[in-house]
């Protein structure tokens, strides 16, 4: 069973693609990030989902029913990108309110509030909140009620880092209770391993889909070997590894996955005259600019 | 569907009080009320009216301009100030219809309007009464229909204030275009009436064309029903005669259909919004 399916969906802009045939499909429990430049069509991909923008063509249902459908909006909570409420009003009418939309009771405002560390706060008044805090409001009406399917537009900006691990952890819990989760971004290290699966959007099209071990093997990228020569040592060194670049003292070296052993055993060779030395994997924003620009 | 229009109407309120639109409103309408309501009487004796149907005749001309003002000023940011805070497409993404989030914030805009109206013009009627004692019982009845014409006419531009809200997306843009369009259908639309009269010169656009524009314009409607429903609000105003030659159920059933009218334009204006 899919909580959300997306098959062949096109939107066109004139007769600018925003969207070109995408397929993507989220089960319950599942976490999945989108990620992509701006203007790659996250945006567009997922208010398409929320039903606030029509396809051109192709199909999307979220389980089972039209996407913007009363059914379909009481199973989805949407946490939109930048969002700023108004600032006249706290966060505990703010949430009454989401909470009333819902036809739930408001008396879950304040163990919301809670959830997401904003109970001191909660009677104060918005315009009187950091960025981030006013992203947390986002973050707890878009908890009411336990969705079925959560659509988290660049959630995590505007968090600092160890909010940015709260958020992760509620979405985990939410994850494990079985809420299906579309979340985007436009960095692979936002994201961190906190997803089952990564998407990315370039220019409108699906260049990649998996997980992130899937990934990285996909991109192929070379290795970073930084060598620390003894005082003295580096003209040695440096014949060894012709192809080395310098950084002042530092020798570094490309080393593509499969020669990993074998740059090793030169390393292991030269003994004495090396002090140190750290080999480097690919970062995962090179893995995305890769990816993103191989597609391209 | 009752519940999520409520719970519009009293975030929406809630905001109007914190705002100070409440407040600022009332002030207004009780200021300009009492120095109507105390210079405004001076001719009682020469026309032979009642000193409160005079206050009314002056509140009549007051509020042609106040209440449209008003209700843009309370009404340009419904829209757009949503769409700028980015809580249009949220809302949109609820279980919430259009129509519902429309009916809750006009429903609490018009209570912004009733409240102002009602105790303006109540602060007038209370002076007129302290003066005059039981002779301004007669205005009663006037000061009566000037409210609740009041509330229709601060509807009507209400929902203007909405349409436009929703066609300009931004509220900077929005505030600009309530402006132009109180311009436009409160001072120019009868200046343009007046030029037009003086070339005519009593021609046939005076007798058969003047009438029908002069009630299509809702303001204007609101000011003719006002005073040809009352003769001595109308011999206050020195307007009679051009009030009644037009049938008091026109300009009446003008502003009704004008209610419903902007309404619909507001909600047309809205559902072409794509967040």
């Amino acid at each position: 069973m899919t909580m959300l399916q997306i098959s062949n969906l096109t939107k066109r802009y004139g007769g600018q693609a925003a969207l070109d045939n995408v397929d993507l499909s989220i089960a319950p429990g599942e976490r999945v990030a989108l990620l992509g430049h701006n203007g790659a069509g996250k945006s567009t991909l997922m208010k398409m989902v929320l039903g606030l923008l029509p396809p051109s063509s192709g199909t999307l249902t979220i389980a089972g029913y039209a996407p913007g459908s009363r059914s379909a909006r009481d199973l989805t909570a949407y946490l939109p990108e930048n969002i700023a409420f108004h600032p006249a009003l706290t966060g505990r009418e703010q949430i009454h309110h989401f909470l009333r939309l819902r036809g739930r009771s408001a008396q879950e405002a304040d163990g919301l509030l809670a959830k997401v560390g904003l109970a001191d706060a909660a009677r104060r008044r918005i315009g009187t909140y950091s960025k981030g805090m006013r992203q947390r409001v986002g973050l707890a009406q878009a908890l009411i009620g336990s969705p079925a399917l959560m659509v988290l537009d660049e959630p995590t900006t505007g968090l600092d880092p160890v909010s940015r691990r709260e958020f992760y952890a509620l979405l985990d819990e939410l994850a494990s209770r079985g809420t299906a989760i579309l979340m985007s971004s436009h960095a692979l290290s936002e994201v961190e391993v906190r997803t089952d699966r990564i998407a990315i959007l370039s220019k409108g099209r699906k260049v990649a889909d998996g997980s992130l071990s899937k990934l990285r093997s996909g991109a192929d990228l070379p290795l970073t070997v930084h060598i620390h020569p003894r005082q003295g040592c580096s003209p040695q060194i440096a014949s060894v590894f012709p192809e080395a670049r310098h950084a002042g003292e530092i020798l570094i070296v490309d080393c593509m996955q499969a020669d990993k052993l074998g740059i090793l055993a030169r390393i292991a060779a030269l003994g004495d005259m090396i002090q140190d030395f750290d080999i480097l994997p690919p970062s995962l924003d090179d893995i995305y600019v890769q990816i993103s620009r191989s597609a391209a | 569907m009752l519940l999520r229009v409520l719970s519009t109407f009293q975030i929406e309120f809630a905001i109007a009080l914190r705002n100070r639109w409440l407040s600022i409103a009332v002030v207004l309408m009780v200021l300009f009320s009492l120095v109507l309501a105390i210079a405004g009487a001076a001719p009682t004796g020469a026309v032979g009216a009642d000193r409160l149907s005079v206050t009314v005749a002056s509140l009549t001309s007051l509020s042609v301009y106040l209440v449209p003002l008003m209700a843009l000023v309370i009404s340009f940011d419904a829209i757009a100030g949503e769409i700028e805070r980015g809580t249009l497409p949220l809302y949109l993404a609820y279980p919430v219809s259009r129509g519902e989030l429309l009916v809750g914030k006009l429903s609490a805009q018009l209570v912004l309007i009733i409240v102002a109206v009602s105790l303006g013009y109540g602060t007038a009627a209370l002076v007129a009464f302290w003066f005059s004692g039981g002779d301004a019982m007669d205005g009663l009845p006037a000061l009566l229909r000037l409210i609740w014409t009041s509330v229709l006419l601060g509807a009507v531009f209400l929902s203007l204030g909405q349409m436009i809200s929703g066609l300009s997306r931004r509220p900077s843009a929005a505030a600009g275009l309530a402006i132009g369009v109180w311009l436009v259908t409160v001072v120019l639309y009868d200046l343009g009436l007046l030029a037009a009269i003086v070339a005519d010169d009593g021609g046939g656009f005076t007798t058969d064309v003047f009438p029908w524009l002069l009630v299509t314009n809702p303001a204007d409607a609101f000011r003719i029903y006002n005073l040809a429903a009352s003769d001595a609000v109308g011999a206050a105003s020195g307007l009679a005669g051009a009030a009644q030659s037009i049938a008091l159920w026109k300009p009446l059933a003008s502003l009704l259909v004008w209610v419903v009218l902007a309404a619909g334009l507001a909600r047309g204006a809205f559902e072409r919004v794509e967040p």
